[in-house]
């Protein structure tokens, strides 16, 4: 589905991926945890082109990923994001209708609107969709996000931290919608800070630290079992 | 004193219509022009594109806006007026349409910076997340980014308005027949300088005071809709439908 190869990215000369190898399979469930600054959103951003690296490679089915047209190739990739990012300017409906509104040209508004309200419904989100954003909760605020993204039928959606900015109580919500999305088979990566979730939805976890792939495992040997010091090191921190 | 205003009024009637269409007609059409001109010149220095051919693009328009900026409003007009069209160009042009363009060019450096100001001011995920759903960097600015910066620049759009209204006063200097010009020709024919020129500050305060109403009536009008959704549940009943 999506591969990797020695991805590198420097911000003014920082390397802050360095040389990054990573294999997605379909239906795979991907998480990514690591220390701040370690690179997590960096190397998430390259995955749709968001950041250009600054070598190495991405294909994505096949193709390279700067090659061609990239904006199709992003409408197959579902990105998430930390802060939601809902466009300020229109409604809930609107704004998960945007772009497949632009893009499918065979299709009516009646159609993508249809296919709107299910999905917002499937999400208990239907009776926002003529609010605006800021009248939503966080919660309800990624949720709709989610919904945009899987508007134009993604191959794989890319997660960076999406319940980082949300109130605790608030969090379950959001975890509940992946998690559900886990199920239905979609590919997935995920950056995330919240180890028991990772734990419960990963098929692998990957430990980025200092831009390097540091560790990957099961989630139970990843846990259980960690192997080098630095991730042993942030484990102890973060589960105490 | 009022018999007097009214008599000027009564006299003069036709200049005076014609005095304030022609200053009206510049002040609009000239912002007009000036806002268009003004967002294309804002949306092309605001492109993140490193095209060799946009770089040299964006160069222009800042020589552009700087030696805009850099020239006093009548000067620019002058030049128009007594070289550019005449000399440079040979082109004969009526009076009233050089002050437009002055006008409308002097603006579009000024509203181009506001426009500027205003897209480089909105969160840089709207954009992320444009390009992120596929949308092109053209898509998200029409959709998403102008639309919030437009109703963010709404109060300094209007003091541009407003201070480009005030400031065609000086087209008299090449011969148009505006409020201004023709009330000092009144002067200078009937020889009362007080009321003519109460007529004349009274109009322009009328103007403004109708123009600031309007733009406080366009902001409300925006800001409700937009920021606070109080369009949502007016479609309420219309969704229904869908589920
Ligand atoms: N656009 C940028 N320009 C310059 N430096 C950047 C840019 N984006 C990221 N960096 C730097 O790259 C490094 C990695 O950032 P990144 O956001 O990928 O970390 P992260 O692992 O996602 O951290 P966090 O857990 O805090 O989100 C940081 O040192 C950051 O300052
Ligand atoms: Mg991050």
């Amino acid at each position: 589905m999506l591969s990797v190869n020695k991805l590198t990215k420097t911000f003014h000369g920082d390397v802050v991926l360095d040389e990054v190898s990573l294999e997605v399979k379909k239906g795979e469930k991907i998480a990514i945890i690591g220390a701040s600054g370690s690179g997590k959103s960096t190397l998430l951003r390259c995955l749709n082109m968001l950041e250009t690296p600054t070598s190495g490679h991405i294909y994505f089915q096949g193709e390279a990923l700067g090659e061609g047209n990239i904006n199709k190739k992003r409408q197959k990739i579902g990105f998430v994001f930390q802060s939601f990012n809902l466009f300020a300017n229109m409604t809930v409906l609107k704004n998960i209708t945007l772009a497949p509104l632009l893009q499918q040209k065979d299709a009516s508004k009646m159609e993508v609107e249809g296919k709107a309200m299910k999905l917002l419904s499937k999400f208990g989100l239907a009776d926002k969709a003529d609010a605006m954003p800021n009248s939503l909760s966080g919660g309800q605020k990624q949720r709709v996000a989610i919904v945009r993204a899987l508007m134009n039928d993604p191959d794989i959606m890319l997660f960076d931290e999406p319940t980082s900015a949300l109130d605790p109580e608030l969090v379950k919500e959001v975890l509940d919608v992946i998690l559900d999305l886990a199920s239905s088979g979609m590919t997935m990566v995920i950056v995330t800070h919240e180890m028991k979730f990772a734990k419960n939805f990963a098929d692998r976890v990957i430990f980025i630290d200092k831009g390097k792939i540091a560790e990957e495992n099961t989630p139970k040997e990843f846990f259980e079992n960690p192997k080098c010091d630095r991730l042993k090191e942030f484990l102890s921190k973060v589960l105490n | 004193m009022f018999q007097n205003i009214w008599q000027i009024l009564n006299d003069h009637q036709e200049r005076l219509w014609t005095a304030l269409g022609n200053t009206l007609r510049i002040a609009f059409l000239g912002f007009a022009f000036a806002f268009i001109l003004g967002t294309l010149i804002a949306l092309v220095r605001t492109n993140p594109s490193r095209h060799p051919l946009m770089l040299v693009a964006k160069k222009i328009l800042e020589g552009y806006v700087l030696l805009i900026r850099g020239l006093p409003t009548t000067v620019q007009m002058l030049l128009w007026f007594f070289l550019i069209f005449p000399v440079a160009l040979q082109v004969r042009m009526p009076a009233v349409v050089i002050a437009m363009i002055a006008f409308s060019v002097d603006g579009s450096a000024y509203i181009s910076e506001t426009i500027r100001g205003a897209v480089q001011s909105i969160d840089k995920g709207q954009m992320e997340a444009g390009r992120a759903a596929g949308l092109t960097n053209f898509q998200t600015m029409q959709k998403v980014i102008l639309p919030q910066a437009f109703r963010n620049a709404i109060p300094q759009l209007g003091n541009e308005l407003i201070s480009m209204t005030k400031g065609t006063s000086v087209v008299g200097w090449i011969t148009v027949m505006d409020l201004t010009f023709t009330t000092n020709l009144i002067v200078s024919t009937t020889f009362d300088v007080v009321h003519p020129y109460i007529i004349l500050a009274v109009s322009y305060l009328i103007i403004v005071y109708i123009l600031t109403f309007l733009i406080k009536i366009l902001e409300k009008a925006v800001f409700k809709t937009n920021a606070f959704g109080k369009q949502a549940n007016k479609n309420f009943s219309r969704r229904r439908s869908f589920r």
